[in-house]
């Protein structure tokens, strides 16, 4: 058990007083930002990962994910108490979660919901902490093409299996591998999409994007649905919290399978949303009482949770051993490596050890710390929602402003901040997803690299794809996935003609 | 209760736009876009060297699906005629979100001029003040201590330094 040891070495690492304090706030600062509606992990990640900045790398991501993890319970809270999810994984939380706190049954909801959110990403830790290592140990045998290819495959997966109408997933997913295209090419030194534009040399940077996409649109958003905050009040008691917890093995089933489908899911980019619905979905369709669902079961807030926070977590495991973030939040924590000067990939295990094991260690600790914290404070953070929004709102403002400037220096950033904020709100009111551009912006350079530095090797030959076994299987499979969607209706159509002809 | 809102609200507040015409006008500029990349980046060689795929073939392709994608997105916007049409933004939301916009808009200029602190001192400020609806004393207050905290914690705990104005310099700043 090689994990093991490193484990143990993690925590080491991780036990300094500063980091442990640095730990506390960054839960504290996380679960404010996802009580607050128009802000969730993305956001909140976004927004303060400038405090970061001059942090070395192992405290800076501990930091970070506590605020995610932080972030991650917070979104139960007004989930359950005011029916606003505060992230889209949110709202299947909403459909049993609210109806119990409408029956005065706030705090039972509660504690079902951080405890399966601490049970999910447990699961997803492990899961992390012994898979980890080998997949990025396999990876280590990648090169070009292989890279290319994995990059590939998680394009192709969102095209392939998004819930959004195709086009809109296309261009959402070319524009952002454009916008990551303009400045200065790295292979050949040329200028690209620059337009003799000084300010466009040091390209668009992701974070920039990143934080007018999701900050600013959301808080145009929030201002133009008008959100009227009725809440229900909720004080955790102990008592509550052991009568849930006696419960929990009752449900061992749901939240099993919860968790499995987090975990599965998370792995492939988008997960967490899907997964969160399909473990709803799942425990509805397999009881035995489907009607009671929906009118405050707690089964209901079981199995959204654990999956959500499942796949959250887990969606850690690509961006960590191969350099590829599986949701929108580890793609700001996969651009927040990069500004800390590390450089993401399977290597990171090797030649980074103290930092892959330290923030494996303060996924442990940061759910433990975070569940008994948000047990105990759920009051004062519920009380957050009745500071009227019109004082939360330029407060925000302020934050991504900062966030957006502190990254280069740049007064341009703030202004490119602006028209990604605008760019954000329509899009999502158009319905074109925002997670395959953010995905493309951190991700474009790199598989653009990957695909050039394979053609050099291969003398522009684009065989080079399937010239083995292992490049072969990707790029097939990223295919498969791409035209799936076709490949399903026409297999239906077949078997709809198999059943005719039978009848 | 829901849909007697929202019918109710319907009457009253007119569309600004439909969703059809800002989806279509939406693909129209990113058909333009992917013209503009794309002549660009056709102009610094989109084609084949002798060691692999020249500074512009990606960007090219790219722009050939992206506009590809969006006059697809022009073709179904235009055959799906008699879908219902629904509002992208009523007059009563189109207010409600320029009153945050115009003010982040006014913030953005300042800052170049008054520096990031003071400016987002009057931003926080003139927003509970002039939107909220919040007492005076209170807004300034509120905001005074939020602009303190974050000079506190950006500039000197965490040492990341924001564009100043004049009267962080009469500080010593």
């Amino acid at each position: 058990m090689e994990a093991l040891g490193l484990l143990i070495h993690g925590f080491q690492v991780l036990l300094t007083f500063k980091t442990l304090a640095l730990m506390m706030v960054g839960l504290v600062l996380g679960i404010f930002v996802g009580v607050l509606p128009g802000l969730g992990g993305p956001n909140g990640v976004a927004i303060l990962l400038p405090l970061t900045f001059t942090m070395d790398p192992t405290t800076a991501i501990v930091m970070l994910s506590c605020i995610y993890w932080g972030a991650l319970f917070g979104g139960a809270i007004t989930s359950i108490l005011f029916n606003i999810p505060g992230e889209a994984w949110s709202v299947a939380t909403t459909f049993d979660g609210y109806p119990m706190a409408q029956q005065g049954r706030a705090a039972e909801a509660l504690t079902a919901a951080f405890t399966s959110s601490f049970i999910g990403s447990l699961t997803a830790v492990l899961l992390i902490t012994f898979v980890a290592p080998g997949v990025a140990s396999f990876a280590l045998r990648f090169g070009p093409p292989e890279f290319f290819a994995v990059y590939f495959l998680t394009f192709c997966s969102f095209v392939g299996l998004g819930k959004e109408e195709r086009h809109k997933i296309v261009i959402s997913m070319a524009l952002g591998l454009l916008l990551a295209g303009v400045g200065m090419d790295t292979v050949s030194g040329q200028l690209r999409m620059t337009f003799g534009w000084s300010e466009l040399l040091r390209g668009i940077n992701f974070l920039v994007a990143v934080i007018g996409l999701f900050g600013i649109s959301e808080i145009l958003l929030t201002m133009e649905e008008r959100l009227a905050l009725r809440g229900h009040v909720a004080r955790i008691n102990l008592r509550v919290v052991l009568q849930t917890w006696r419960t929990l093995p009752r449900y061992w089933m749901t939240l099993l399978r919860s968790a499995a489908i987090g975990c599965w899911l998370g792995v492939t980019p988008g997960g967490a949303i899907a997964a969160s619905f399909m473990g709803y979905n799942l425990a509805k369709r397999l009881d035995k009482d489907k009607e009671s669902f929906g009118r405050g079961r707690i089964e209901g807030v079981f199995a959204p949770e654990t999956a959500a926070h499942a796949a959250g977590t887990s969606a850690l495991l690509p961006m960590l051993a191969l350099g590829i973030p599986g949701s929108g939040t580890a793609a700001i924590l996969l651009g927040g490596l990069m500004v800390w000067g590390l450089n993401p990939g399977p290597l990171l295990f090797v030649e980074h050890k103290s930092f892959v094991w330290g923030t494996i260690a303060s996924m442990y600790l940061g759910n433990v710390v975070g569940l008994v914290l948000v047990l105990s404070t759920v009051p004062i953070f519920a009380s957050v929602l009745r500071v009227p929004f019109a004082a939360i709102a330029p407060m925000i403002v302020v934050s991504c402003a900062i966030g957006a400037y502190a990254i280069q220096n740049a007064m341009f950033d703030i202004w490119l901040m602006l028209i990604f904020g605008v760019v954000g709100y329509v899009f999502k009111k158009l319905g074109y997803p925002l997670a395959p551009l953010t995905l493309a912006l951190v991700l474009g350079n790199r598989a653009e690299d990957a695909f050039r530095l394979a053609m050099i090797g291969a003398e522009g030959d684009l065989r080079v794809f399937w010239a083995n076994p292992l490049v072969g299987t990707i790029m097939s499979l990223a295919l498969l996935l791409l035209f799936w969607p076709a490949i399903a209706s026409l297999t239906e159509r077949l078997r709809a003609l198999a059943g005719l002809r039978t009848t | 209760m829901a849909d007697d809102e929202a019918v109710a609200a319907a009457a009253e507040d007119p569309p600004v736009a439909s969703s059809r015409s800002v989806d279509l006008a939406v693909s129209v500029l990113i058909l333009g876009l992917a013209i503009l990349l794309g002549w660009d980046s056709w102009r610094i060689g989109a084609g084949w060297a002798s060691d692999g795929p020249q500074a512009g073939y990606f960007p090219f392709y790219l722009s050939v699906l992206m506009g590809a994608a969006s006059l697809y997105g022009i073709a179904a916007t235009l055959r799906a005629r008699h879908a219902e049409a629904g509002a992208f933004v009523t007059r009563a939301q189109f207010e409600r979100v320029m009153k945050v916009f115009v003010p982040t808009l006014v913030y953005c200029l300042l800052i170049q001029y008054l520096g990031l602190y003071v400016a987002s001192f009057l931003l926080i400020a003139g927003f509970m003040w002039w939107v909220g609806g919040i007492a005076a004393w209170k807004s300034l207050l509120t905001s005074l201590v939020f602009t303190v905290v974050m000079f506190v914690t950006f500039e000197i705990a965490f040492n990341v330094i924001m564009p100043k104005g004049p009267l962080e310099a009469a500080f010593g700043f």
